[in-house]
C-alpha cells in the first residue's frame, strides 16, 4: 500500500473498505410506505447508498422515527482534516487542583462580581457557583480554587478594594446587559483601574464573560481574556491554570 | 404498594436515626420561629391578594415591604404597620397603599393597643381570603382528579420542558403528556434562586429555562388542565421554590394549583450558598403553605450525589432525606407529600455499581415506606454514548421497579449532549415501559438476602447516617456549625455569611404576622 492511500479511508463495518455506517433521525410525516421511502431518499442523499431502512416507527400522528444502515461512497483524506486547537489544553477538575497544588503551593484565588448597575449575576453565577452550568461543576467545587463571588452591582473601586484584600490572583467580572455598550465601557473602566493601582507585574490576571462579548476583543478591553456565550466552568478553570501556573512554572 | 421492611431493618436503628434527626432539626425549628425574613413578609403580603409590578418591574410587594422597612424597620413584620395604614385610611386597598408609599406619601407607624387590634384583625381577615384561595384550588385539584382520572399506575413519569419561553413551553408539555407523561416540570431559568424578588408576568426570555412567575404558573396549568381533560387522566405540574424566595412562590403556586415543588432544606445554603438562617426561616413558612395546598414537596439529594462520589456519600443523602422529613413534618406536610429525593450516580464502572444502587434505594423505600420518593436518573456517567447510556437509563429503571419509586423523572440517553430530542424522549419512554410492563412486580418474588451484600451495604448506609447525624449533634451550634465547617460535602456555608443574610431579622416582642399564625400546625 502506497503512502498516500494509507490516509484515504472510509468507514469500517464489517469488512475493510466496506464504508458500512448507522444513521437515525425523525421525519415530521405519519408513518407509511412512502414515510418509509423518504427515509431512504435522505439517506441517499446524504451519501448512502444502498440505504437499508432496518427501523421505522411511528412517534404519535405527526413524527417517525428511523434508523438506516449503509454504505456510503464518501472517502476521508485524514492528510487534509483541520482542527482547530485551544491555545490551552482543558483539564477535569481533579486535573486542575492537582496543577494547582504542585505548581502554586498555595490555593489560586478568584474574586468575581457583576460590576455597574447589572444585577444579572447568572453568568458569574453559572461559573462560579458549585452548581455550575452545563453539566460541569462551577468553581467553588475546586478545592484548590479559592472562590470569592461579591454578586452583583458592585462598584470597580469595591472590586479592586477587595481583589487587594483577598490577594486575588485571577478577577473574573461578567457582563450581562449591553445597552448602551454599557458591558464594553464597564469592563474598561474595571481594567483601568486595577492597572493603576497595581504594577504590572502585580496585577491579577483580568477576565471578563458574558453573552455578547466578542472573544477577540482582549486587547481592545484591556484584560487578559473575553469568554462568550456557552463557556464552562471548566474552560475557565483551565483557562486560570494555563496562565497562573504552567506559565509561571515555565 | 410494595411492601415495606424487605431489608428488615432494625426498628430500634431506625428510631434512633429519626430521633437523632428530631434532635438536630428542633433548635433549627425554634430559630426559625424566632425570626422573620423578607420573602416570609413578602409572602404575607402575597396571600393578601397584592400583586403586579411597578414601571421597572419591581413587584409592589418588594416596593411596600422596603418603605416599611425603612420606616420601622423588618423586625416588627408588615401586616401591624401595613393595615393599621389601610385601617386609617392613608389608601382604600394594598395596591394603592403600595404606590403612594413608594411615592413616599404614607408614613408607616407600630399602632399599639386597640389600634394593633384592629390592624391585625384587618390583616388576618384578608391573608385568610388568600389562604381560602389555596383551599379552594386543592378542593379543585381533587375534583379534577376525579373527573378526569389518576396517573393509570406508579412511580408517576415525570418530564422536563425548558425553552425559556412560556409560550413555547405549552405546547412542548401538553405534547410531553401525549406521550404519557404524569408530571410536567418546567426548570427554572439559571439563577432565579437567586433573585430576591418573583419577577412578573409571562416571559419568553429565559437562560436555561423559564422564570416562575404567577402569569407562568397560571398558562401553564390551564394548558395541562386541557390535556387532562383531552387524555383522561390528570396531569400534574411542578416547578421550584427553592432560593430566595421561597415562601413567595410556595404562596403562588399554592394560589395557581401548582401540584409538585422542589423544596429542600438545604439546597439553596450548600449549592446556592444562600445565608443558612435566612433559608431555614423561609423554609418553614413554604412548607406550612405546601401542606395546606396539598402539593407534594420534591427534595434535593440527588444533588449531594452530583457533587461527590455517590458511594461514599451515600449516607448524606439518607441523612438529608431523614432531616427534610423533620422539617416537613415539623411544618405540617403529610408522608404522601414527601417526594424524598435520590439518584442512580454511581461510577458503572465500580464493581457490584447496581446492587450497590439498589441497596441505597431500597434502604430509602425502607425507611420511609409511605413516602412517595423521587428516583433521579443518572447525569454524571452519561458520557455521550448513547447506546451505553441507553442501558444505564434501563438499570436505572429496574432499581425503580424493584424498589416501588412513586416518583421517577425519566432519564435521557442525550443527557450531556443535546436537550432532549422528540425521538429521545420516545426512546426513553419505551425504555421505560418495557422495564415496568416486564419487570414491575418483580418485587413480588424478590427478597434480598438477611445477610447479603444489598441488606447489609442498606445496613451499612444507615449506621454512617446515624454517625453523621450524632457528629452534628456533638457541634456546639448543631446543625448550623455542622454546615459552616463543611461537615456536607465540600461546601462550607457559615451561619453569618452568605446571600439574603440581610433580608434576615429577629422577630420583636409585637411582631405580628397572621400568615404563620393561620398556617402554624397545633401540636
Amino acid at each position: 500500500m502506497s503512502e498516500e492511500q494509507n490516509h484515504i479511508i472510509r468507514p469500517y463495518g464489517d469488512t475493510t473498505g466496506d464504508g458500512m455506517v448507522q444513521l437515525s433521525f425523525t421525519l415530521p410525516m405519519p408513518h407509511s410506505k412512502v414515510a418509509e421511502g423518504a427515509a431512504a431518499q435522505l439517506a441517499n442523499k446524504m451519501g448512502m447508498d444502498p440505504a437499508l431502512v432496518v427501523h421505522a416507527k411511528p412517534m404519535g400522528p405527526d413524527f417517525t422515527f428511523f434508523v438506516v444502515y449503509g454504505r456510503v461512497n464518501h472517502l476521508v483524506d485524514t492528510s487534509k482534516v483541520e482542527v482547530v486547537e485551544r491555545d490551552y489544553p482543558l483539564l477535569s477538575p481533579k486535573e486542575a487542583n492537582l496543577a494547582i497544588r504542585k505548581g502554586l503551593r498555595r490555593r489560586l484565588t478568584v474574586v468575581g462580581a457583576c460590576i455597574g448597575t447589572d444585577a444579572h449575576t447568572v453568568g458569574i453565577d453559572a461559573i462560579m457557583n458549585i452548581k455550575g452550568f452545563a453539566g460541569e461543576k462551577g468553581l467553588e467545587y475546586y478545592r484548590e480554587l479559592k472562590v470569592v463571588n461579591l454578586g452583583a452591582q458592585v462598584s470597580v473601586p469595591q472590586l479592586v478594594e477587595r481583589a487587594r484584600q483577598e490577594k486575588a490572583d485571577a478577577v473574573l467580572v461578567s457582563q450581562v446587559v449591553t445597552q448602551r455598550d454599557a458591558h464594553i465601557l464597564n469592563t474598561r473602566e474595571m481594567s483601568a483601574a486595577f492597572r493603576e493601582s497595581y504594577p504590572a507585574a502585580k496585577r491579577p490576571l483580568l477576565i471578563v464573560g458574558g453573552p455578547r462579548f466578542d472573544e477577540t476583543m482582549s486587547e481592545e478591553l484591556g484584560v487578559d481574556r473575553v469568554f462568550s456565550r456557552g463557556t464552562t466552568p471548566g474552560e475557565v478553570a483551565s483557562f486560570l491554570v494555563h496562565r497562573l501556573v504552567e506559565k509561571r512554572a515555565s | 404498594m410494595t411492601q415495606p421492611g424487605k431489608l428488615q431493618l432494625d426498628p430500634a436503628t431506625v428510631r434512633q436515626a429519626r430521633s437523632l434527626a428530631e434532635k438536630v432539626g428542633k433548635p433549627i425549628v425554634e430559630l426559625a420561629q424566632q425570626h422573620t425574613t423578607v420573602a416570609v413578609e413578602r409572602a404575607t403580603l402575597r396571600l393578601a391578594g397584592l400583586e403586579g409590578a411597578d414601571a421597572d418591574g419591581i413587584p409592589w410587594v418588594n416596593r411596600l415591604l422596603d418603605c416599611v422597612r425603612a420606616d420601622l424597620g423588618l423586625e416588627h413584620g408588615v401586616a401591624l404597620p401595613v393595615w393599621d395604614a389601610l385601617v386609617r385610611g392613608e389608601a382604600d386597598d394594598l395596591p394603592t397603599l403600595a404606590q403612594k408609599a413608594s411615592a413616599g406619601s404614607v408614613r408607616f407607624r407600630l399602632p399599639e393597643g386597640k389600634e394593633a387590634t384592629r390592624a391585625k384583625a384587618a390583616s388576618r381577615k384578608q391573608v385568610a381570603a388568600g389562604v381560602r384561595r389555596i383551599d379552594v384550588r386543592r378542593a379543585e385539584r381533587d375534583k379534577l382528579i376525579k373527573k378526569h382520572g389518576d396517573a393509570p399506575r406508579k412511580p408517576w413519569i415525570y418530564l422536563i420542558v425548558a425553552t425559556g419561553d412560556i409560550y413555547e413551553d405549552i405546547p412542548q408539555a401538553q405534547q410531553a403528556a401525549r406521550e404519557g407523561a404524569d408530571i410536567i416540570a418546567v426548570i427554572r431559568s439559571t439563577g432565579q434562586s437567586l433573585l430576591d424578588y418573583v419577577p412578573e408576568g409571562a416571559t419568553r426570555e429565559g437562560f436555561a429555562g423559564t422564570y416562575a412567575t404567577q402569569e407562568n404558573f397560571r398558562l401553564m396549568r390551564a394548558a395541562l388542565d386541557e390535556s387532562s381533560k383531552e387524555l383522561g387522566r390528570y396531569v400534574r405540574l411542578t416547578n421550584y421554590a427553592s432560593g430566595l424566595c421561597m415562601p413567595e412562590i410556595a404562596a403562588l403556586a399554592g394560589m395557581e394549583r401548582l401540584d409538585m415543588m422542589l423544596n429542600d432544606s438545604m439546597y439553596g445554603i450548600l449549592f446556592r450558598d444562600i445565608n443558612p438562617i435566612r433559608t431555614f426561616v423561609d423554609q418553614r413558612l413554604s412548607r406550612q403553605i405546601h401542606a395546606r395546598a396539598g402539593i407534594i414537596i420534591n427534595t434535593g439529594e440527588d444533588n449531594y450525589l452530583t457533587t461527590a462520589d455517590a458511594v461514599e456519600a451515600a449516607h448524606t443523602v439518607t441523612t438529608s432525606q431523614l432531616l427534610n422529613e423533620y422539617f416537613a413534618k415539623e411544618a405540617g406536610l403529610e408522608d404522601w407529600q414527601l417526594g424524598l429525593g435520590h439518584a442512580f450516580e454511581i461510577d458503572p464502572a465500580v464493581p457490584d455499581s447496581f446492587r450497590l444502587e439498589l441497596a441505597h434505594a431500597m434502604l430509602a423505600r425502607d425507611l420511609f415506606p409511605d413516602a412517595p420518593l423521587k428516583w433521579m436518573p443518572p447525569t454524571r456517567h452519561m458520557t455521550g454514548d448513547v447506546f451505553r447510556g441507553y442501558l444505564l437509563d434501563g438499570f436505572f429503571n429496574l432499581v425503580g421497579a424493584l424498589t416501588g419509586q412513586g416518583i421517577l423523572l425519566v432519564g435521557m440517553m442525550t443527557e450531556a449532549v443535546v436537550t432532549p430530542w422528540l425521538s429521545d424522549r420516545d426512546l426513553a419512554l419505551q425504555n421505560v415501559r418495557y422495564v415496568m410492563d416486564s419487570a414491575g412486580k418483580l418485587h413480588e418474588d424478590f427478597r434480598p438476602e438477611p445477610d447479603g451484600f444489598i441488606a447489609n451495604r442498606a445496613r451499612q448506609v444507615l449506621g454512617e447516617s446515624i454517625d453523621l447525624l450524632d457528629r452534628i449533634v456533638d457541634h456546639e451550634n448543631g446543625l448550623l456549625d455542622a454546615i459552616a465547617d463543611g461537615t456536607f460535602g465540600l461546601m462550607k456555608r457559615p451561619a453569618n455569611a452568605g446571600r439574603g443574610l440581610d433580608g434576615v431579622a429577629k422577630k420583636s416582642e409585637t411582631y405580628y404576622n397572621p400568615a404563620s399564625e393561620i398556617l402554624e400546625v397545633e401540636s
